[in-house]
């Protein structure tokens, strides 16, 4: 199997005075898998992605995302990756059309590009009728779906999905794991972070923080191996209740 | 006169907004002393019912009485005998944690003295930090500090907008289990949620979709309206799997419930066997077809579909 990588985390440290969010990182994720980075609220998740994501520096540590340095090179970074979370999406007052070109614009794609694109996007999404509806008008699955689509729009290497299906019916939820797992069959790295734990079985391999420490990293069937458990969240409340 | 059957009663509610139906026709009743959980997904309309229900906001038409009170005009009674948890953190940020409760036991005549029992057990994990400021408690503090604001003056009704949305596994666990120990101390508990797996904690449940109750009853009662035949199917390459099944002219419904599919099928005369036969046929291996009980979420798609199709 083809095991490039595509971010490394070494003795990763992230202190904030005397408080230790995140505690001696490591771990690798490789191009096209979907990583599942889970943890308690307040195990330092966020702060580790927020890292990932070139948005704030690590206090040491080596970091190397898309092939880039986490210190340095944020800019970079920032170029490389694609971002979604539940809290922030779209731009409610846009249309779609105007999302997505909003979008390819900031990551400096071709005006060309984002107009040949778009009709792409918008035909495989099935929104032609409607793609000058404001996103406020759109049901909320459906603005996930999209905000998604628009997150990978400019062919990012990886995608961070942070709570992406909170709040999203249950139908919803899974067709938008369909469209991480065809992202992921593109060669789109996924990186996803969610409180079901269902969808943490989706996962081709799962991370559990606990006090800002990496307490397990193994394939979902694996962790249920280790830990004698039926399901994730057997695994998970052992793990964050130990 | 007699006490009154309900704590909560909502007849025929309505409720527009310019470009969206947040109620349409909603009707369910509390009983006393019972944990009812309105679940559904965001968008379903529960943040509007809900404040129906604490008179921030009015129906179109229908009726919505607590405690036999009128949500409309009896407005100034209901909120002394409601507690009220919004979805949204609503404390003072910049208030401590003890400044913030006490702020709430001074507003509705009470000290924190006086019904201290009621939210000794939730307090006391957060009296260590009672002087910090609200707004830079951790995700779990905040939402034990709002469940103590909402107790301290012992209302009768307590009303939980989603207190569990956001919340990790383990969180949400310990928080149903403070819910319950106030249940079982009599008080009557509305909460809403969009994670099917709390309605089997509930003592009964409506589940809410588009605005429309889809069904309310025991969270097992409406299990047992699921029906169908379920099957859960396992191969070693789920998407092959996802792939042959909905291409299968007899697959009813499938869907992805971890490393298993859930699959119902059109006709039941076909069986396991018939499955296994199809699956191996298109050169699916290691198949595992088990018939197994439907769960919550089962149920709610399998609504959801039949409500689409109507």
């Amino acid at each position: 199997m083809n095991k490039k990588t595509v971010i490394t985390v070494k003795n990763l440290y992230k202190r904030f005075g005397s408080f230790v969010a995140n505690d001696n990182l490591n771990f690798e994720v490789y191009e096209g898998e979907i990583f599942g980075f889970l943890g308690a609220n307040g195990a330092g998740k966020t702060t580790a992605m927020k890292i990932l994501c070139g948005l704030s520096k690590p206090s040491s540590g080596e970091i190397n995302v898309a092939g880039f340095d986490a210190y340095k090179d944020t800019e970079k970074i920032k170029k490389s990756i694609g971002y979604m979370s539940q809290k922030f999406s779209l731009y409610e007052d846009l249309t779609i059309v105007e999302n997505i070109r909003f979008y390819g614009g900031i990551y400096g794609m071709s005006v060309t590009d984002i107009k040949e694109r778009t009709e792409l996007l918008i035909q495989k999404l099935e929104l032609t009728e409607i793609k000058d509806n404001l996103i406020k008008d759109l049901p909320i699955g459906w603005r996930q779906k999209l905000a998604f689509s628009v997150a990978i729009f400019h062919q990012p290497k990886i995608v961070f999905l942070d709570e992406p299906t909170g709040g999203v019916d249950p139908i919803t939820r899974r067709q938008f794991w369909a469209l991480i797992h065809e992202a992921a069959q593109d060669g789109i790295t996924v990186f996803v972070t969610t409180h079901y734990m269902d969808e943490a079985e989706y996962c081709n391999r799962v991370s559990i923080m606990v006090d800002g420490k990496i307490a397990a990293l193994d394939t979902p069937d694996g962790l249920m191996k280790t830990y004698n458990a039926k399901n994730m969240e057997e695994v998970f409340l052992k793990l964050a209740r130990a | 006169m007699e006490a009154l059957p309900y704590a909560v009663s909502v007849k025929n509610l309505c409720k527009s907004y310019p470009n969206a139906i947040a109620l349409d026709n909603v009707s369910f009743d509390v009983k006393k002393s019972e944990l009812f959980g309105i679940i559904g997904p965001d968008g379903a309309g529960k943040t509007s019912l809900f404040r129906i229900l604490t008179t921030l906001l009015l129906p179109d038409s229908g009726l919505a009485t607590l405690q036999g009170l009128d949500c409309v005009s009896d407005y100034k009674k209901i909120r002394k005998i409601i507690g009220y948890m919004p979805g949204k953190f609503s404390l003072y940020q910049d208030l401590s944690v003890e400044e913030n409760l006490k702020f709430f036991a001074t507003i509705f005549g009470t000290t924190i003295e006086e019904n201290y029992d009621l939210i000794k057990d939730i307090y006391i994990q957060i009296e260590p930090f009672k002087t910090r400021p609200a707004g830079k408690l951790s995700g779990g503090m905040k939402q034990k500090l709002a469940l103590c604001c909402a107790m301290i003056h012992k209302p009768e009704v307590l009303i939980l907008d989603e207190p569990t949305t956001g919340v990790d596994a383990v969180s949400r666990k310990e928080f149903w289990e403070m819910l319950k120990r106030l249940n079982q101390a009599g008080i009557t508990i509305l909460v809403s949620t969009p994670y099917m797996d709390e309605a089997i904690l509930c003592d009964r449940v409506a589940l809410i979709q588009d605005g429309k109750i889809l069904s309310t009853d025991t969270p097992q009662h409406i299990i047992n309206t699921f029906g169908k035949i379920l099957y859960s199917v396992k191969t070693n390459n789920i998407h092959k799997l996802m792939n042959d099944l909905n291409t299968w002219e007899h697959t009813n419904s499938a869907y992805l419930f971890g490393q298993q599919i859930h699959l119902t099928l059109v006709n039941e005369s076909f069986n396991d066997k018939d499955i296994q036969q199809y699956l191996s046929d298109k050169g699916n291996t290691d198949i595992k077809v088990e018939q197994i009980k439907a769960g919550i979420e089962d149920t709610f798609m399998s609504l959801m579909t039949k409500q689409h199709h109507e």
